[in-house]
């Protein structure tokens, strides 16, 4: 009796299993995996989603970050990898004992907002200087007040949130305001999760925080998005799509972008197809989720490096900033 | 007469001592339920904050389409289909590994291991165990599952993962369960001639079942809502496919295509919703939450239930 139960459990289980998946072709099946940056995951999940509507090819997102996407990308686990930095000289080298050639294709631009509490009215614009100044790894333990960044704030705490230290958001924002990827001071409230820093910001008036322009736009009503001066002399420019598209926003508007595996350009027919689509069909997408599309110009520049299958990248390993983007094309011979 | 009162009050004298000693007894009787009380409301009340909290959050979404649709990057039309397959498929490959290797590990340590310092050695490890991180199963999985013996990032090795880190608490609770088992049915058994194995598979297992059952039980709802194993080995976000069926229309008519498809599963499903800057997502995220302490409530409901009624059948 008893073993009769074990085998009506087992077999329950087999049946349930078997009828949860309809019946599918046996022909082998086209799947393009695609892993890397949470910031482009949304975009790379919605053109999947339009993607497949339209035909029988399966696309797979997953989430592991740039870098982890890229370690995944070099060993040919994968066919795309979403990054929303551009590669570097170790994962090149990686990339290169593997075998493994990209291609690389900027998508839309993001604005890496610093924000602070409604409530702050005295910090509304902030140069480079200052963001460097509470930053740098020598404010460590130093830097604890508002008034020592800047003498014309109150001599209030600071309270730091900022990105966790395996995010591209962190190696673009230590890059572009501190001038070293992932220098950083470590005394900061970190969280992979940008809503950790969404609610750290919002409840605190002494708190500042920085993550990408979409967890801002969605939470407006409880944040305040600081106007950035780069260098002195420069007007404050508040992050916005105006000011990504014309490159106003600096140092902190940034490409996004996605590296395909050049083998798999060339011989994988439903990989060409997927990018193809989300070169060309993409930008309603990227609006919808909050990011910014490449100008038209730029935009057929991909294309057309897209076409010629061009391998490289146009960074030569490092996080550079503030490069505009038919520049990076034209540099990759 | 004063040889008389004297006992007499030395007895009264007694008699309130021992009557403030009980009442002083019954205090600390009180003191320890309203303790325990407290204690117990402390973690259900928790639980129940926790429960309608995503209730309220979630309500909007629990509707079948929740349940049939894909995921999207429309919250109002994303919904768990991909991830509540993906995880019953893992679990069916969690059962159908973990259960027999375990229950047989509990039955043989228990019945036919020799006493000597091996099997000491192999109980303090079974333990130990149990106790283990399930990160740590994870990065084993990662090495031997996914590179060593290349099952890759699949349904069988999320399985296999999640096997591994019930096993120990299938093979505590099957040794629990036969352990409490009196030695006089065995010599009983014994006694009318029935072999090692008649006594075992026909007495000793048979009247465990009960308490074997619901360690496995409570095992696969420990594994229901285990994420951090499940990411190290790599499972994917976003999936708006099924895995290949098991059943196909031509003969064998069975295919084990799935165990090497690519999955999600949904405390995964959860947390991705749950990072994303939309709050409508954080909806659909509340919503995954209620859906997964029910499942896990009526699991260990079940194993509750199947207990009390098996234990009732049995009469000595």
């Amino acid at each position: 009796m008893q073993s009769k139960f074990v085998m009506s459990m087992s077999v329950a289980a087999f049946v349930a299993a078997a009828f949860a998946a309809p019946v599918s072709h046996a022909a082998p099946e086209k799947i393009i995996k695609i892993d890397g940056s949470s910031t482009v995951y949304p975009i790379t999940e919605a053109v999947a989603e339009e993607y497949q509507k339209s035909t029988k090819t399966k696309v797979t997102v997953g989430i592991s970050g740039t870098g982890g996407g890229f370690k995944k990308f070099c060993r040919g686990e994968t066919d795309i990898s979403n990054a929303s930095r551009p590669i570097l000289q170790k994962e090149i080298d990686d990339c290169k004992a593997n075998g493994v050639q990209f291609i690389e294709l900027p998508i839309a631009f993001d604005a890496l907002t610093v924000v602070i509490n409604p409530k702050n009215e005295f910090a509304k614009t902030m140069s480079v200087a200052d963001l460097k100044k509470m930053w740098e790894p020598a404010a460590q333990g130093k830097i604890k007040t508002w008034k020592q960044v800047n003498p014309a704030w109150p001599d209030q705490p600071l309270k730091l949130f900022g990105a966790g230290a395996d995010s591209g958001t962190f190696d673009y924002f230590t890059e572009a305001i501190v001038g070293k990827a992932k220098s950083s001071r470590g005394d900061f409230t970190a969280s992979e999760d940008d809503n950790v820093l969404v609610n750290g910001v919002a409840g605190d008036v002494n708190a500042i925080g920085y993550f990408g322009y979409a967890y801002y736009d969605e939470n407006k009503d409880k944040l305040r998005a600081a106007a950035i001066v780069e260098k002195a002399g420069s007007p404050a420019v508040l992050p916005s799509r105006e000011s990504i598209e014309n490159g106003t926003y600096q140092p902190l508007g940034r490409p996004i972008f996605i590296y395909v595996n050049a083998t798999a350009a060339a011989f994988k027919p439903h990989v060409k197809g997927f990018v193809d689509y989300y070169l060309t069909k993409s930008k309603p997408l990227i609006e919808e989720v909050k990011y910014v599309p490449l100008p038209q110009k730029d935009q057929d520049a991909v294309i057309k490096h897209w076409k010629e299958l061009k391998p490289g990248t146009g960074f030569g390993g490092v996080a550079e900033v503030g490069v505009k983007v038919e520049d990076l094309l034209s540099r990759i011979k | 007469m004063t040889e008389q009162v004297k006992p007499q009050a030395s007895v009264l004298a007694n008699l309130d001592e021992v009557r403030a000693m009980i009442k002083r007894h019954k205090l600390n009787d009180s003191i320890f339920a309203i303790i325990g009380l407290v204690a117990l409301m402390i973690g259900l009340l928790t639980l129940l904050t926790l429960f309608v909290d995503l209730v309220m959050d979630g309500y909007p979404r629990f509707n079948l389409d929740f349940m049939s649709e894909f995921p999207s990057r429309r919250a109002g039309s994303a919904g768990l289909l991909s991830a509540w397959v993906g995880s019953l498929l893992v679990l069916s490959v969690t059962f159908i590994s973990a259960v027999p290797m375990g229950v047989g590990a509990g039955i043989y340590l228990e019945e036919y291991a020799p006493k000597n310092w091996f099997s000491d050695l192999i109980e303090i490890n079974v333990t130990n165990l149990a106790g283990v991180p399930s990160i740590i199963y994870g990065l084993l999985a990662l090495g031997l599952f996914v590179y060593i013996l290349g099952l890759g990032q699949s349904i069988i090795t999320a399985g296999l993962t999640l096997g591994l880190l019930i096993l120990p608490v299938v093979i505590v609770s099957t040794r629990e369960a036969i352990r409490s088992i009196p030695v006089a049915i065995r010599e009983a058994a014994y006694a009318v001639g029935a072999t090692k194995w008649q006594v075992v598979s026909q007495h000793v297992v048979h009247y465990s079942f009960g308490g074997i059952l619901t360690g496995v039980i409570i095992g696969m709802s420990r594994a229901i809502g285990e994420t951090a194993p499940i990411i190290t080995i790599g499972a994917l976000t976003f999936i708006a496919f099924l895995p290949p069926s098991p059943v196909t229309s031509e003969p064998p008519f069975l295919n084990f295509d799935w165990l090497f498809s690519g999955f999600t599963v949904l405390p995964i499903q959860m947390f991705s919703w749950l990072s994303r800057p939309n709050p409508e997502f954080h909806i659909n995220a509340a919503a995954t939450g209620a859906i997964i302490i029910v499942v896990t409530l009526l699991m260990n409901g079940t194993a509750i239930w199947l207990r009390y009624n098996m234990r009732k059948k049995i009469k000595w």
